[in-house]
């Protein structure tokens, strides 16, 4: 079973976003970049099925040079290949645009793939839109939000999360299925791991190489104003005895902030 | 016109989709045109009347046998046949969790870009104009479409529902064609976990824990507080989870859900960026912390430095008292 993983260079969850106004953007100085961590997952479970059912696993990503450190850490946990497809446009958080060219590289040069493994959103952008629409751009069954996931043979049991419950889809391969927190514990990479990766060659691919044309990769959606959210004034913090401060927020809730 | 898709959960129409046909009516004012809502499914024509006060001058029900069941292949495949008959302009979604599985497949089937989870929308110059949180509510874009319809989703719990009118108005059925090949997987099954509990995202009331809570057993102390007050779930820090002490699917933060309650009780969370990221933007936030240095007090408009297992028994006397007079 051949999978491919679709995978993003993004800003460590830790990271203080601060705004570049003067272009519009997030500012990268000083944050530190990691694979965003549902695709994270997403990678591991794909080296799991192929640890179970053999085949290749092959790690994508769209991005500048950077993402190839990404692309690395994707190989030292064990991926079998990996491809930049080389984007040198800052981020336009336009899914439909990267669905596209994911699509695209899909067609071109893996036509030979049953699973097409993403994680639910990237972190960051938070769109959760790319996995629905590759699914739809290659007329593949999706399913967002996977906790569990079942292959056998040719077809697919996964379990969705929805408000309060889960759904449990049955799909057939070749199929889209996004990762949530709660699929797997991804592992982590070894020293062999590293060390195999640093020899391996990540082919770099232009949208030229994939015969995607400009007005295709022309972001639909403008981003007129980046702001940061507005700062929360903090309230009154009391350190009186259990019961009297337990009597205070409740008086609080009550009469201040009239919710309960 | 401004079309807005209703979600219909277990023969029910879902609240959060009330909300966002309210603002696309008053968008709608604003365009001088009309909002349309649409139904899909088994049942969806009875369920119009529920509709209407809130709106809509249009009902539009999609009927097909195949669309018994949520998929999102066939969903959109429906709403493509209803967009191309009667082209809205904009079209809205809420970002529930079926909203965000079938607005992306319903944008890439129309050639336009979506918006996702919204928190605000305005017109300018007869366009939309939408605000959207990324990292999590770290920051905020502002965004507009170069495309049409101009499609996106909106974000449960934060826009207002008033109390309904008593509007009427036209249903209009339409059986849409559906190749059967092209419905694509099939919800088998709806597992829902024994006496489950209202999702963070939906609720009036988030009570959540961290690391303070000690361990699994003391989420019950949670628990007996979302028993007392209506409309209430229980949440926790990504340390919390991380420890296996509750299902990730209670988790609020970056690598979580983003909640907007009314009220978001925090207990024994230190408030680390990612955890605040996720619930800064709730309307009222008291919290409970040995520690009072502790971050989320940077946040919270009420808090109580001290030992939250003293402080629960008697807040769940006070808050009963409360909530029965």
């Amino acid at each position: 079973m051949n999978i491919c993983v679709f995978v993003k260079r993004v800003p460590d969850t830790e990271a203080k976003i601060r705004i570049d106004h003067e272009t519009n953007s997030i500012s990268e100085e000083g944050i530190n970049f990691i694979l965003s961590p549902y695709d994270e997952i997403a990678v591991e479970e794909a080296l799991r099925l192929r640890e179970a059912n053999g085949g290749t696993v092959t790690v994508v990503s769209v991005g500048n040079e950077e993402a190839l450190t990404t692309l690395k850490k994707c190989l030292a946990m064990g991926a079998d290949e990996a491809v930049l497809v080389k984007d040198e446009t800052p981020e336009t958080y336009d899914g439909l645009r990267t669905a596209k060219i994911l699509a695209r590289a899909v067609e071109k040069r893996f036509p030979d793939y049953s699973l097409l493994l993403f994680g639910k959103q990237s972190v960051g952008a938070d769109n959760a839109q790319i996995p629905a629409m590759v699914a739809d751009l290659l007329n593949l069954p999706q399913v967002n939000v996977v906790t569990k996931l079942e292959i056998d043979g040719n077809k697919g049991i996964a379990h969705r999360e929805i408000e309060g419950a889960l759904e449990k889809v049955s799909f057939s391969l070749p199929a889209v299925v996004s990762a949530q927190k709660g699929l797997n514990e991804p592992r982590y990479e070894t020293l062999k791991g590293i060390m195999a990766a640093k020899k391996k060659e990540i082919p770099i691919v232009t949208f030229e190489d994939l015969g995607l044309k400009e007005e295709e990769v022309t972001p639909l959606l403008e981003i007129t104003k980046l702001e940061s959210p507005p700062q929360r004034q903090a309230g009154k913090i009391i350190e009186d005895e259990p019961e009297e401060a337990a009597k205070q927020m409740v008086k609080f809730l009550h009469e201040e902030a009239k919710i309960i | 016109m401004i079309l807005v898709f209703i979600e219909i959960r277990e023969g029910k129409v879902k609240k959060s989709s009330l909300e966002v046909l309210y603002e696309g009516k008053r968008r709608a004012g604003e365009l001088n045109t009309e909002a349309h809502a649409v139904l899909i499914g088994h049942g969806a024509e009875g369920l119009a009347p529920e509709v209407f006060p809130y709106g809509a001058s249009k009902v539009h029900v999609l009927e097909n046998s195949l669309l018994a069941h949520y998929s999102a292949s066939s969903f959109s495949l429906a709403l493509v046949s209803l967009v191309e008959e009667i082209k809205p302009e904009i079209i809205f979604f809420p970002a529930t969790s079926m909203g965000k599985d079938l607005a992306p497949r319903l944008a890439a089937k129309l050639g336009v870009s979506l918006a996702t989870d919204c928190t605000s929308t305005a017109c300018k110059d007869g366009k939309l104009e939408v605000v959207r949180p990324i990292f999590a509510g770290k920051a905020f874009a502002t965004v507009s479409f170069k495309s049409s319809p101009q499609i996106a989703s909106l974000r449960p719990n934060v826009f207002p529902l008033l109390e309904p009118g008593a509007e009427k108005g036209e249903v209009v059925k339409k059986e849409v064609v559906i190749p059967e090949d092209q419905v694509k997987g099939q919800v088998a099954e709806i597992l829902r976990e024994e006496g489950a509990e209202l999702d963070v995202t939906e609720a009036d009331i988030v009570i959540s824990g961290g690391r303070g809570m000690k361990g699994p057993e003391n989420f019950d102390l949670l628990r007996e507080l979302t028993a007392i007050l209506p409309h209430s779930a229980v949440g926790a820090s990504r340390s919390a989870v991380d420890a296996e002490w509750i299902d990730h699917q209670h988790q609020v933060g970056q690598t979580g859900k983003t909640v907007t309650p009314n009220l978001y009780m925090a207990f024994g969370i230190s408030g680390a960026i990612q955890h605040l990221a996720g619930m800064s933007s709730s309307k009222c936030i008291v919290a409970v912390n040995k520690d009072p240095e502790a971050s989320i007090f940077k946040v919270a408009d009420f808090g109580i430095a001290g030992d939250l297992f003293k402080v629960i028994p008697h807040l769940k006397e006070e808050l009963k008292k409360a909530i029965s007079e």
